[in-house]
């Protein structure tokens, strides 16, 4: 590493990798003496025993909570401010969901543990399947899926399923060209072709087209609703009966419910199956990438395709898991799902009530509406169909200046916020996608405003200013392309020599 | 409600600003027939002592302060307070997937981190940034597998854990891989007579557990060698990480799908769990999910960037290696922490510690009933054949607040009355003694 070792005016000390701080000896655990007599590995294990682990970090405690804690302070979260990425809800994240799930029957339950001593966790699992049958309007749910992709998966297995059971599985799945890159790649590993679909005018699925394409080879329509424009399809229950006419099915990817739940619900407009991101919608943290959880709610014929195991009541009223049930697709992942992040989803349903979670919708859609007035005419906004929880715009009044929607997002850094998503939906050449979601208030909001419109400004006057930037973080823009083209991936122990 | 932090006056202004009557105005592009008139009908908002006696309520319903002898996949270690006090800090659990690396540094270096540590541990060249959890590694390492060879058929051994091959069927049965199931022998490991039957010139991968699902170590170098004869990738699957400090790593192996969930992550009544692929480095453009690299910034200082995206489904699509999104960084962060605190000393200490103690259960036990699988070396479970049913057994233990071994007729019934008991660090003498008497009973 070159330069001095404090890099920045940041409030802590710069942080080398944990592997630099290590030295024989140093240690940050004590075991508790054994209460059975040692064993000499070597003798136990012959040739499979190990004679060292590697280079793992040798360091003290305190050195691991400041290496940790100033790393911490190097990341930005929606503790810190407005996180408006589109399509990625970052809403607050409650603090008695955490305590929640780290209650110790809760925390350290085995999944193997007797059915009868596992009833409160059966019964947290039984009461948000409940809910979230209620908010969908769907028959049947799995809580099994780990992510939303995995609850992709899962659903078009579900549909699969169901269309081999009436004797042809079909060949096809229509994929509207503003949606996430999960469902083609879904659609694929689930053994379907993918079809593109283009969106009209107004971007939404063009019904007409819709009509020309469907037939008997298409399973389904993978929807997302609303769509990656953040703009309701209208024509919905047209688009399912279309589908239904030819005997094919309506996936909706519920990524986007936080703009419906209390409103309204897919079940009620003709949606077969959809998954939803407990992360997204129920405010469980995603943690810089993950755990997700992603529960797919069906329609009642879908339902004895669903994974197994599934909850269930016995007869004499406790819960259990059923796992008899010859038309399932199979497991899709090892035991029930990410119990932790169903407490947390549940907490957060029970935090708001019915009125709550129609509140909450309602002001995620109030703050996209109120960005979008404030931001119209400032930046282009190629569809001008209403907005639900997010709005798209484009950097076309900023690319004449050579500005591209990646450097307003970087600029956007230097005053405190986090960027909105530059990538989607691909329809929008140099897509600003912002979601604001419920958890900001006015303030927050005309902050953002105010900081979007210096840099529509600056773009305008001092677009070198934009290009450079981010000016305020401890490091400048990384280089994405060498960091491809020379993969380093890992720390090695001649790296730290070299350096000395 | 009390997350919502804009006033009554605050919504009106808005609403005004927008030149809207009410805020229903803007939810006029939903059909007027399909918007909810009336409640969800979902529990009334609770105040946070309600929302906390809830829970405890269900904590105090399941199996709260019982010790336990069930593995299976699902490891009871001690966790360390510092790793809950650490990715409780908000800027590490409520961040988004760190696309925008000069304000993900925290993240994207832990996670670097993380995938040098599971190259050490594994003996592998690299090592990606976590996947959902070790029983949905295992599809995506059969599915490489098939990316790699051209080959289409998977054969995986019948001691893997049951609900990895149930979740490997599943992926499998509509993408053309035909599955073959090899048993195992007398010693509880792979029978290499059937694997050799089994093999073909179609077969993209073998794969195996280890220790397996009863605890018994294979011989990876003899797998590796039979399986590279025949041309086909040799994947290895590890459900209890924490061998890992005193077991050989498989590294002969092509693939390790492997779950951290032993590196201090709660058992969580089966998750959220991680599951992490590592593979030699010519392999690393086929291998699934998310990456770290590290690179400069524009001053030459060091910095990190997720990396070799183009593997990706948000740029190739339905060509992608993976339609998995999102990884598990956060469990990731606290596998990372968790080796940190234990290192090159603490994990083989700490594996020593399960050897033990499952050595001097199964030594015990040994008196009582018939360990199986006697003939190879095993980590820290063990197969224990019984006179009585073990769950007779197990009711008995019970009612000392001490849950028994696992049963195995659900998986296979051709052990008979047979149980896995695990021991860790946390089994206590006093509770092994006290099975062994219930077995005796």
């Amino acid at each position: 590493m070159s330069g001095p070792k404090k890099a920045t005016t940041h409030v802590n000390q710069n942080e080398g990798l944990i592997f630099e701080k290590s030295s024989p000896g140093k240690k940050a655990y004590r075991l508790e003496p054994l209460d059975v007599p040692a064993v000499d590995a070597a003798k136990l294990l012959g040739a499979a025993v190990r004679a060292d682990v590697g280079h793992l970090p040798e360091v003290s405690e305190i050195e691991i909570i400041r290496h940790f804690t100033r790393l911490s302070t190097w990341n930005y979260g929606v503790d810190t401010g407005l996180y408006p990425l589109g399509s990625c809800t970052m809403k607050y994240n409650a603090r008695v969901n955490e305590v929640a799930a780290r209650i110790d029957g809760l925390a350290y339950a085995h999944p193997y543990q007797p059915e009868r001593l596992s009833q409160g966790a059966l019964r947290v699992m039984k009461t948000l399947a409940d809910c979230l049958l209620e908010i969908t309007g769907q028959d049947a749910i799995t809580l099994q899926p780990a992510a939303g992709a995995h609850g992709e998966m899962t659903g078009i297995l579900l549909i699969r399923a169901f269309l081999q059971s009436q004797g042809n599985p079909r060949k096809k799945i229509l994929i509207p060209d503003s949606a996430h890159g999960t469902n083609p790649a879904t659609a694929a590993i689930c053994g379907y072709a993918v079809e593109n679909l283009k969106s009209n005018a107004a971007g939404m699925v063009d019904v007409p087209s819709l009509v020309a394409q469907m037939n008997e080879d298409v399973a389904g329509l993978m929807l997302t609703n609303p769509n990656t424009l953040g703009v309701f399809e209208q024509e919905i229950h047209k688009i399912a009966d279309v589908l239904h006419s030819k005997g094919g099915l309506l996936y909706m990817d519920g990524a986007n419910m936080n703009a419906l739940v209390g409103k309204t619900r897919p079940g009620d407009f003709g949606v077969d199956v959809m998954h939803l991101n407990l992360h997204k919608t129920f405010s469980t943290p995603h943690g810089g990438g993950g755990p997700g959880s992603g529960p797919v709610a069906c329609k009642k014929h879908l339902e004895p395709f669903l994974p197994a195991p599934v909850v269930c009541e016995k007869p004499d009223g406790t819960l259990g898991f059923d796992y008899n049930r010859p038309k399932s697709i199979g497991r899709v992942r090892a035991w029930y799902g990410n119990f932790g992040m169903h407490v947390r989803a549940l907490a957060y349903i029970l935090a708001n009530g019915p009125d709550g979670l129609r509140m909450t919708t309602e002001d995620a859609v109030l703050n996209a509406n109120y960005i979008r007035k404030r931001l119209e005419g400032v930046y282009d906004l190629p569809y001008s169909t209403p907005s639900m929880h997010e709005v798209v715009f484009s950097d076309r009044k900023q690319t004449a200046k050579g500005l591209k929607t990646g450097d307003i997002a970087k600029r956007l850094i230097d005053y405190g916020f986090h960027p909105y998503t530059v990538s989607f939906p691909l329809i929008v050449p140099g897509a600003l996608m912002i979601e604001p979601t419920e958890s900001e208030s006015k303030e927050e909001l005309d902050l953002f405003i105010d900081a979007m419109r210096e840099i529509a400004r600056e773009c305008e006057q001092d677009p070198q200013l934009v290009l450079d930037a981010p000016h305020t973080t401890r490091l400048s823009r990384l280089d994405e392309v060498l960091a491809a083209r020379k993969p380093v991936l890992r720390w090695k122990p001649q790296a730290k020599s070299a350096a000395e | 409600m009390r997350y919502l932090p804009k006033s009554p006056a605050d919504r009106e202004q808005m609403l005004r600003e927008l030149g809207c009557k009410s805020i229903d105005d803007l939810f006029a592009p939903i059909p007027a027939e399909y918007r909810l008139k009336g409640d969800l009908n979902v529990p009334r908002q609770m105040s946070e002592q309600e929302i906390l006696q809830f829970f405890r309520q269900s904590s105090r319903d399941n199996a709260a302060g019982y010790a336990t002898f069930l593995g299976a996949g699902a490891y009871n270690h001690y966790r360390p307070v510092v790793i809950d006090s650490l990715i409780s800090r908000g800027e590490f659990f409520t961040a988004y997937t760190p696309y925008q690396a000069e304000i993900a540094q925290g993240t994207l270096q832990a996670i670097f981190e993380f995938q040098t540590m599971i190259c050490e541990l594994t003996g592998m060249e690299v090592a990606n940034a976590s996947m959902y959890d070790g029983s949905t590694a295992v599809p995506e390492a059969a599915m490489m597998s098939v990316r790699l060879t051209g080959r289409s058929n998977v054969v995986i051994a019948r001691s893997v854990h049951p609900e990895y091959r149930e979740v490997l069927r599943t992926y499998a049965q509509h993408q053309g891989l035909p599955i073959t199931e090899v048993g195992f022998g007398e010693n509880g490991r792979l029978d290499m007579a059937a694997l050799d039957k089994a093999v073909t010139d179609q077969t993209a991968c073998v794969m195996v557990q280890s220790p397996n699902f009863f605890g018994t170590i294979e011989d990876v170098a003899a797998l590796a060698e039979f399986t590279h004869k025949k041309g086909a990738l040799l994947v290895v699957s590890i459900a209890e990480a924490m061998s890992l400090g005193v077991v050989k790593p498989p590294v002969e192996a092509d693939i390790v799908a492997m779950e951290a969930q032993s590196f201090g992550v709660p058992l969580g009544f089966g998750g959220p769990y991680a599951g992490v692929i590592a593979t030699k480095e010519q392999f690393v453009r086929q291998m699934p999910g998310r990456l770290v690299g590290q690179t400069v910034d524009k001053h030459g200082r060091r910095g990190f960037v997720l990396t070799l995206s183009t593997r990706e489904q948000h740029i190739r699509r339905e060509k992608a290696t993976s339609n998995i999104c999102t990884n598990q960084a956060l469990v990731a962060t606290m596998a990372t922490i968790f080796m940190t605190i234990y290192g090159r000393e603490g994990l083989r200490e700490l594996a020593q510690h399960n050897l033990a103690k499952a050595a001097y259960a199964s030594n015990e036990f040994g008196k009582k009933g018939k360990v199986l699988f006697a003939g190879a070396p095993r980590f820290n479970e063990f197969v224990l054949q019984t006179a009585g049913d073990p769950y007779a057994i197990n009711e008995r233990l019970l009612e000392q607040k001490i849950i028994g071994g696992f049963p195995l007729k659900k998986f296979y019934p051709e052990l008979g009355n047979a149980a896995l008991w695990c021991c860790t660090e946390l089994t206590k003498k006093e509770n092994i003694d006290a099975a062994v008497k219930a077995v005796a009973q």
